[in-house]
């Protein structure tokens, strides 16, 4: 058993640390928000050029042929920086389809793309009244010759608007909540058809709503078995969320840093409020939960790459734990700067706000809690908890 | 990064598994939960260990230990803990004895490591005093030296099993010069010396472990001096820092929590099982969530201490998250055995009572207040993460 990062890692990771230093500065940061499309696309050709967007690619695609935890160090960064350079979408989401479901010739056509830095690349899952659930898919793609047409509306897709090929879930047969029926689709973003409406959300990510009007598509679009979708975008979504909570560590890491140096240097009553007691166990709490998400994302992020039988519990604990750690450590750090914890002109409420869409991205501490109950607490399940090891 | 086990860890596992199935009887288990028969049943089981070569795996191996990993380790406590045997009395085993073989001369090893090993001494704990509690360094117990001998006057308190003890290590007062740390020496005291007596202490599950343990004129030989007189602080803080393993009760918990299950899957309310019931599952999976978190930082701080690593104050995040978690477990409990929890003891057994288990729970519950306050309060415990981890 150990816990050590690969020399290789280390290097990952120290290098994303290094830009984010030496590049990434909160003002810097904040100009790239301003722009029009949300992000920097010398940055991006720089996060290229460095190997980071090759990372879980296959070596036979041009890829570093990385795993989870190499996700993990590099996600852990990008929170410290809060960057917003759709790696995410892209590389994780996006390529993460193209890895589970892709023909090899899907995958040849798409990921030397992603890699280069020319494939800007997005997941379109949610529609406007599906919240958490991934199987309540309107959207429909109806055969039509050797191909498909698809019509609906999927919203508040993360890159949406910078993207250039969209993954679009899609109805091929059953019901709205069928789990059975759905489909994945490679469609570009400016086809015949479809509609793009983007807007901005807290953190400072571009999203869109995308519109397929009858937007028609070659047999070649279709991602992996048709009506066997869903499996696909279960096996992706857990890499996402091990990928999330690693983006969020960071975060939580650099909120509980900055509280600290704030409460050694801030001043009241003659003294550094860190002197006082009361501060002190607050942040000792903060600490405390920083270190559980820590544990709970290490665990996970084992069970994924050892395909561990508890696999799917343990990310799903993940989330929960993320969730509840996440608001706990920001609510603190605003409430420990006191007033300038308020100021838009302060890092802490970005970092904030990061973590709370972050929370509310593939679902939420309540969500993931209830299916982790479901999965542990059923009639049929036996009576035991956790327990290390075993992989499947 | 790896927590998968190798298949020596596994064949390792086999081993462990079969010596307890083997060498733990049921007619044990019986008599360890009578009160009566308790003394004598500990000893045999902690002798059988000792057999084995097992019962001090964290000594060092020239004096006893078994130099397993970590991961051993954790192999070796989760099959115990696994089986309800309870851990072996840390008074002796994983207190005084660190002490001894890092601070102690040779002749104080051979004549007591040996008789801890094989349990042929029962130690006991003095280091809170009536007046003494969470500033412990106040402690007011004197030792005078005459000739060849210290004369110790003074009290301890809230000794666990001092009825039983052949031995108790004392930190005592032996100069009241400088600072309060200094001054405090330790001191291993014949619990059969004159002048020593016992009080016991009646706590509220109705169990007599605690004691007060008074000292009037008592004679203890110099040549029980651990050290350098007055530098007695340091040795015990040392040994504070040294107890890591087990020290946030992860295994323990897990069984307690499976059990908590199990009784949850039998009891009944408008013939729904209570484990049904989505608030109970919600207190259920709160409390699993930070278990399987905690399981992970206890191996993570495990492979540090493995490889050098670990500063220290770890120890008391552990300790923090371990007994909260316990105390929850025991919350839990008491709601499951609903009014059955007020229970007193008596002779009918649990078919008349109508339930057998709200009595256990309510000791466990009650007693099981002592855990945030004992070993250095969990308050204390924030203070020393927040001088020695955050610098406040």
């Amino acid at each position: 058993m150990n816990f050590d990062f690969s020399e290789e890692q280390t290097m990952l990771r120290d290098s994303v640390a290094r830009f984010v230093q030496d590049d990434y500065d909160f003002d810097t940061r904040r100009s790239i928000v301003a722009t029009e499309e949300g992000m920097s696309r010398q940055n991006w050709q720089t996060f290229a050029e460095l190997g980071w967007l090759s990372v879980p690619f296959a070596e036979e695609h041009g890829g570093f042929g990385g795993g989870p935890v190499d996700v993990m160090v590099m996600m852990e960064e990008f929170g410290k920086g809060l960057v917003v350079e759709p790696y995410f979408a892209t590389v994780v989401l996006f390529g993460g389809l193209l890895r589970a479901a892709g023909s090899e010739a899907q995958q040849a056509q798409h990921i030397p793309g992603i890699i280069e830095g020319s494939t800007l690349g997005a997941f379109a899952y949610l529609e406007r009244q599906s919240r958490y659930e991934l199987n309540d898919v309107a959207t429909r793609a109806t055969a039509d010759g050797d191909g498909f047409v698809l019509s609906g509306e999927k919203v508040a897709v993360a890159n949406g608007a910078n993207a250039d090929m969209i993954v679009v879930s899609a109805r091929t047969s059953g019901e709205q909540f069928d789990e059975q029926g759905i489909s994945l689709f490679v469609v570009p973003a400016d086809a015949d058809g479809a509609e793009r409406v983007s807007y901005r959300m807290m953190d400072g990510q571009v999203v869109a709503n995308v519109v397929l009007k009858d937007v028609r598509v070659g047999a070649d679009a279709l991602l992996g078995q048709a009506d066997s979708g869903y499996g696909v975008i279960q096996r992706v979504v857990q890499e996402a969320l091990v990928a999330l909570g690693a983006e969020a560590l960071g975060l939580m890491g650099q909120l509980n840093t900055k509280t600290l140096e704030y409460a050694k240097t801030r001043e009241q009553f003659g003294v550094a409020i860190g002197s006082f007691q009361a501060l002190q166990h607050r942040m000792v709490d903060t600490f405390m939960s920083y270190e559980q998400a820590k544990s709970m994302v290490y665990r996970a992020v084992c069970a994924l790459e050892s395909n561990d039988k508890d696999v799917t519990r343990t990310i799903h604990a993940m989330k929960v734990m993320v969730d509840k750690c996440a608001r706990h450590i920001f609510e603190e750090a605003i409430q420990l700067h006191g007033g300038m914890g308020l100021t838009d002109e302060l890092d802490i409420g970005h970092y904030a706000k990061r973590l709370m869409m972050i929370n509310a991205t593939l679902g939420d501490g309540d969500y993931h809690q209830a299916q982790f109950n479901g999965l542990s607490y059923s009639a049929s399940e036996p009576a035991s908890v956790a327990s290390l090891s075993d992989a499947a | 990064m790896d927590t998968s086990f190798s298949p020596q860890d596994l064949a390792f596992r086999d081993e462990v598994a079969a010596f307890f199935d083997e060498a733990f009887t049921d007619d044990l288990r019986d008599r360890l939960k009578d009160n009566k028969q308790f003394k004598e049943a500990i000893v045999e089981w902690q002798r059988k260990l000792n057999d084995k070569g097992w019962v001090a795996p964290n000594w060092p191996v020239e004096h006893g230990g078994t130099g397993w990993s970590p991961t051993q380790m954790y192999i070796f406590d989760s099959e115990r803990s696994s089986r309800g045997i309870p851990n072996t009395i840390p008074f002796g085993l994983s207190m005084v004895a660190p002490v001894i073989y890092t601070f102690g001369n040779d002749e104080q090893k051979q004549r007591f490591l040996p008789r801890i090993l094989k349990s042929e001494d029962w130690w006991c704990q003095g280091y809170s005093e009536p007046g003494s509690g969470s500033d412990l360094a106040s402690l007011k117990t004197k030792a005078e030296l005459d000739g060849d001998h210290y004369v110790v006057n003074g009290a301890k308190i809230w000794t666990t099993y001092a009825q039983y003890a052949d031995w108790i290590f004392c930190l005592v007062r032996t100069s009241t010069e400088g600072k309060k740390q200094h001054g405090i020496s330790f001191l291993l005291i014949d619990m059969h010396s004159e002048g020593i007596k016992v009080n016991p202490i009646e706590t509220i599950d109705s169990h007599h472990s605690l004691n007060e343990v008074e000292f009037n004129n008592v004679r203890v030989p110099v040549e029980n001096l651990i050290g350098e007189q007055d530098k007695g602080w340091t040795y015990a803080k040392a040994l504070l820092a040294h107890e890591r393993t087990g020290i946030a009760g992860v295994a323990d918990s897990k069984r307690a929590l499976g059990e908590v299950r199990k009784l949850a899957e039998r009891e009944v309310n408008g013939g729904k099982r209570l484990v049904d019931d989505p608030l109970f599952q919600k207190r259920l999976s709160d409390i699993e969530i930070e278990l399987m978190a905690l399981e992970y930082t206890d191996l993570r701080v495990l492979s540090q201490v493995a490889t050098g690593g670990a500063p220290g104050a770890e120890s008391s995040l552990l300790k923090i998250k371990g007994t909260e978690i316990q105390q929850a477990i025991q919350t839990l409990a008491m709601m499951v055995a609903a009014h059955y929890q007020g229970v007193l003891p008596t002779e009918l057994d649990g078919d008349v009572l109508g339930n057998d288990f709200g009595m256990a729970a309510r000791r466990s519950y009650m007693y099981g207040r002592a855990a945030t306050v004992y070993g250095g309060s969990n308050e204390i415990q924030k203070n020393i993460i927040a001088k020695a981890v955050l610098g406040l």
